[in-house]
């Protein structure tokens, strides 16, 4: 699989965009700073699993990023709900 | 055609990354929030329109998955913002302490 200049910056960008959100991930000073990186971190992924389904030419990724938006959509409310509750 | 889909393919993977950028630059988590939540959805959508505009006949799945991440991401961010501000999470100050 040869892949062209676009393709080659999109995922050098989308790959130093999942960088970044993972070293504030890291380096976060409170839980709250963590969280709203995973939350960041997994739209990027969203958007990387879209691009998958173009390079690698099959439209079953498409329901792999969809599948991966719900159950992240869903751990963040639930996070949300623990922190929230947690000191109120 | 293929011209303005490698465009849209840019775009969206430079706001991705300005998103990111944002969110390791801000100095507070509500900040924090809003640059990562609207540049990445924006770059989410333009990856999506990016994509659609490659491989027309894939627009019902594209529209699916963008439609959702257009309304769950706004939902999720807000949902963090609130418990944040209730659980006491302070806000920054210039010259504060939290820098």
């Amino acid at each position: 699989m040869t892949l062209s200049i676009v393709e080659i910056v999109v995922l050098v960008l989308l790959g130093a965009a999942s960088a970044l959100a993972l070293l504030r991930l890291w380096i976060g000073p409170h839980t709250a700073d963590r969280i709203v990186a995973a939350d960041t971190l997994s739209v990027i992924a969203t958007g990387l699993i879209v691009v998958f389904s173009l390079l690698f030419d099959s439209p079953l990724y498409l329901d792999v990023a969809l599948l991966y938006g719900v159950l992240a959509f869903v751990g963040i409310v639930a996070l949300a709900r623990a922190i929230e509750g947690e000191r109120s | 055609m293929k011209l303005l889909a490698d465009l849209f393919l840019v775009i969206g993977a430079l706001f991705c990354f300005l998103g990111a950028l944002g969110l390791l630059r801000m100095p507070d988590v509500y900040n924090r929030i809003q640059a990562g939540t609207k540049a990445v959805t924006l770059g989410s959508l333009s990856l999506l329109l990016g994509v659609g505009l490659h491989h027309p006949d894939w627009w019902s799945k594209l529209l699916i998955v963008g439609l959702f991440i257009l309304l769950t991401n706004p939902i999720g961010s807000s949902t963090l913002a609130r418990a944040f501000h209730r659980a006491g999470v302070p806000l920054w100050q210039k010259g504060g302490h939290g820098t």
